[in-house]
Parts: structure tokens; sequence; C-alpha cells
């Protein structure tokens, strides 16, 4: 059963990965992201972490992924056009991918730690329990990053209201 | 458990709520033209069946048999698709409402789908979702009337999604659970005494989600995507038949869903107003169906109040829109989640 899951949803990963890249339509390769973002939050749940699968359909496929369409509704932009990248790009690009794909395979293979252990659905993480490690033993690097996006956030206003 | 009665049993179940469920949205629709009718001192629809009550009938027939024009210049995937994203996203979220107490019967509970331990956080994940409905089918329509109502429902939903997210804090603080049974069962002590409303003190967490609820069904007075006197129809202007009803039904699916919440999490759910003043009267099976009459009058006052609000209000202008979401709503949700968790840790200290 989480193994089919698992399969259905993996897939549709990356399915939806390489629709993104092959598309020329941005509003075609922002729903293809919303695809990935969405089967990622399936393949959370199956890992047992129900707020985190929650949070990115309502974070990234919900209201970051709404701005993407939203930018591309506003701008109204068109298809792109195919353009001839270069051909060090070419030749370097799919041998690139295909080492760190092997290279990302074989770290993962020769975990041995609990967690490379673990099966699907062996793991069921509460939001108390998560919410505990989060403010209580990882509390300061959690502030920090508060912290770090509200300065971008404060950044990007001064940047934006500099014409005024 | 056998695998096989609990299928047959969730199917049943699925069966009897979506039927429930879409009768209850064709009926809304009655609702509102026969309310909106005597607020303008109508009648509303009376011709069809008793004092109009077949009307629904009518009108699905004829939605349903009319003919469904594709305009040439839209983008056809999408076009189609958007509708039916509307009308998913509406439908999913009552799988994980509770709308009676927990009665197992060959140990599938009855009254609710799925018990979910995060159902309050996937009701909201499937609105979020729901936006793409309408953002779409504005962009794919081909129309600047679709396109700017489909704009400006992307950035007032994305807005008051915020404040209405936060307003809910409060009520899952004093919880201290996501599942919806639990945080019905927190209220469930004192009747209408122990709502979260009135004894918990979330009376202006209410508010807050009440109005940003209503911005996130686009209703009014926050319907300016579809505002017809500047717009025409705003995202559904292309639309016909039955992909037009699809995002009718979504509307109107949303409003029931807005009322479900509100009952499950400041009205104490499916629980008496009179708490255990009220003797058990009646059979067992009294006993078992009274808890899913209450839900049901609950939500229905919402939907009342939803309708009363169209007859009384007037529209917003789309820069008090946005200023009210912004500087008013967020802000006081913000004061409120301060204040609960400050009152929570005192208790405990």
């Amino acid at each position: 059963m989480y193994l089919a899951l698992f399969i259905v949803f993996g897939l549709l990963c990356i399915g939806g990965a390489l629709n993104l890249l092959f598309r020329r339509h941005p509003i075609d390769c922002a729903l293809s992201l919303i695809v990935v973002m969405t089967s990622l939050a399936v393949l959370y749940l199956l890992l047992g972490a129900e707020f985190l699968a929650a949070a990115q359909v309502i974070v990234y496929s919900g209201a970051i992924m709404v701005l993407f369409t939203f930018v591309i509704m506003l701008l109204n932009a068109g298809s792109e056009e195919r353009t001839h990248g270069s051909a060090a790009a070419y030749a370097a690009g799919m041998p690139g991918i295909a080492a760190i794909a092997g290279l990302l395979a074989f770290l993962f293979l020769s975990q041995n730690g609990p967690a490379a252990k673990a099966r699907l659905g062996d793991y069921e993480v509460s939001t108390g329990a998560l919410s505990r490690v989060l403010f209580r033993d990882l509390l300061l690097p959690f502030e920090v990053t508060s912290v770090l996006i509200l300065v971008a956030i404060v950044g990007a206003i001064a940047l934006a209201g500099k014409e005024h | 458990m056998n695998l096989l009665v609990f299928l047959l049993l969730s199917v049943l179940k699925i069966a009897v709520v979506l039927v429930v469920f879409l009768s209850a949205v064709a009926y809304t629709v009655l609702l509102e033209r026969k309310l909106v009718g005597r607020i303008q001192n109508r009648w509303g629809p009376s011709r069809v069946g008793p004092s109009g009550l077949l009307q629904p009938l009518a009108d699905g027939a004829k939605l349903f048999l009319k003919e469904d024009l594709l305009p040439t210049g839209v983008y056809r995937p999408l076009y189609i698709l958007a509708p039916i994203i509307a009308l998913s996203c509406a439908l999913i979220s009552i799988a994980v409402v509770p709308y009676g107490a927990r009665i197992a019967w060959h140990g599938v509970d009855m009254f609710q789908i799925a018990d979910v331990n995060i159902g309050l956080l996937v009701i909201l994940s499937v609105t979020s979702v729901g936006v793409y409905g309408i953002a779409l089918a504005g962009w794919s329509s081909n129309n600047k009337y679709s396109l700017l109502g489909a704009l400006r429902a992307s950035a007032q939903v994305i807005s008051y999604e915020l404040a209405l997210g936060l307003s809910l804090v409060g009520v899952v603080l004093r919880a201290g659970s996501l599942n919806l049974r639990s945080i019905v069962d927190s209220q469930a002590a004192h009747g209408l005494l122990s709502w979260n409303v009135f004894g918990g003190f979330q009376i202006v967490a209410f508010f807050v989600y009440l109005i940003a609820a209503f911005a996130e069904t686009n209703r009014t007075p926050f319907d300016l995507p579809e505002a017809e006197s500047e717009l025409t129809a705003g995202y559904h202007t292309e639309y016909s038949s039955m992909k037009f009803a699809m995002f009718f039904m979504a509307e109107y699916g949303n409003m029931i869903m807005v009322g479900c919440v509100a009952t499950l999490l400041f009205f104490g759910g499916w629980t008496s107003p009179f708490g255990s003043l009220l003797p058990a009267f009646g059979g067992i099976v009294v006993q078992a169906f009274l808890p899913v009459f209450w839900f049901v009058l609950k939500v229905f006052c919402f939907l009342f109040l939803y309708v009363w609000v169209r007859g009384t209000l007037p529209r917003f202008r789309y820069d008090q829109l946005m200023g009210f979401g912004w500087k008013f709503l967020l802000p006081v949700a913000i004061a409120n989640i301060l204040a609960t968790s400050l009152w929570l840790a005192l208790r405990t200290a």
C-alpha cells in the first residue's frame, strides 16, 4: 500500500519535473511545479511528517505558486523561444546530471544509521512532537532563520521603494 | 476490522455525504434567492413546486441541457481544467469534517469520512489550492474581464488567507490539537458556555475568521472578482452550461465549508447548546442523530448570515479591501494569538 503510493507519487513528481523543463509556456511550467510540490507533500506524508506535508501544500503549492502564476498572468508572459545554448552546456550537461544522480544514489545507499533502515509508514511524527523540537531544542536556529527572512523582506521593500 | 466491511461502509458514507452536500449546495442557492427576495420585499422563486421548492431541480436541468460553448481564443486544457479544480477542491474538504458524535459501527466511525490528525490543516490546504480554479479560469479565458477578475481573486485570497489562518491559531492553542474531533471535544463540557466563541474568549478571532472567510469565498462585501458593474461576470465570463455550474457549485460548496469550519471551531461542532441540561430523550437512534441535527442547524445559521450580509452590505473598493486585510485584520489576528497564548501560559504557570 505504502509502496504503491510511493511509486505513484514519485513518478508523478519526476514526470512533473521533466514537464517543467521541457514546456515552453511559463504557465505550463508553473503548473508542473505545483504538481511536483504537491507530490512531494504526499511523499512527506508517507514518511510520517504530516505537519510538514500540510505546510508544504499550504505554503508552496498554495501561497508561493499562486504568486508565481499571479506574476505570469500579470505580465502576460508568452511562450519562450528556443535558443541554441552553448556547446559546453550540451557537452557537459547530461554527463554532469548522470554524475550527480550517481553520487547521490551512492551516498543514500551507503547510509547505515537508523534512518536508512526505516520503512515507509514506520514513523508518525505528531505536530506536538515537531513543535517541541522546533521551539525547545532548535529554538535559536529557528528564530535566527525567522530574522533572516524578515531582513530579506525589509531589503526587498527598501529596494522596491527606492524610486520614490 | 474486516476490510470488506470497512470499504463498503466507507463508500456508503462517502455517497451519503456527497449527496447531502450537493443537495445542500443546490438548496443554498434557493435559500439565497428566497431570502434576498424577501429582504428586497419581493417573493423570489415561487412557481416551480410548492413555494418554489423544486426550483433547484429546474435550474440544474436548464444548466445541464444548455449548449456548452468553447470560445475560439481560449487556452483549451486549462480552460477545461479550471472548473474541475474549483469544484473538486470545494468537495474534498467535507471528507475531514465530523458531523456527529463518534459512533462506531463494525469499527467504522459513521459520522465522519476520515478522522485525520491534521484535519484543520487539510481543510486550509485544500482551500489554498482551490484558488487555482479561479486564477486559471481567468487566465485561460483570454478575456480582459476574466483576467482582471482572476487577478483580483488571487490577490484577495492570498491577502485574506493569512488573517484566516492566524485567526484559527487561538482555537488550536486552546484545544492543543489540530484534530477536528479533539477541537470539538475541548468545547463540549458545559454546552453553550464552553464554546470557543463565548467561554473560550475567542470572539475576536471568530469575527476575524468570519470576515476573512467572506473574502476567501468571494462573497459580498468582498465580491470584487465578479463585480457585475465593472467586470461583467469576472473570471467566469466566458463559461457556459455545466462548466459555469461547476463554478457556481464550488462557490456555494465553499460557503457551506466555511459554515462547517466556523461551527466546529467556534460553536462547539455537533454538541448541544444546552449541555447536560437537556435530558437524553428518545431511543438510541434519536440520540445518535441529535448531534447531526445540531451541526446542521448551526451550519444553516451561517448560511443564513451569509445571505443576510449579501442583502445588507455594499461592495468594498479595491484599495479599501487590501488596506482592511493587511492593516486591520492581520494585526488583530496576531494580537489575538498573543493574548490567547499569554492567558494560557499564565493559567498553567
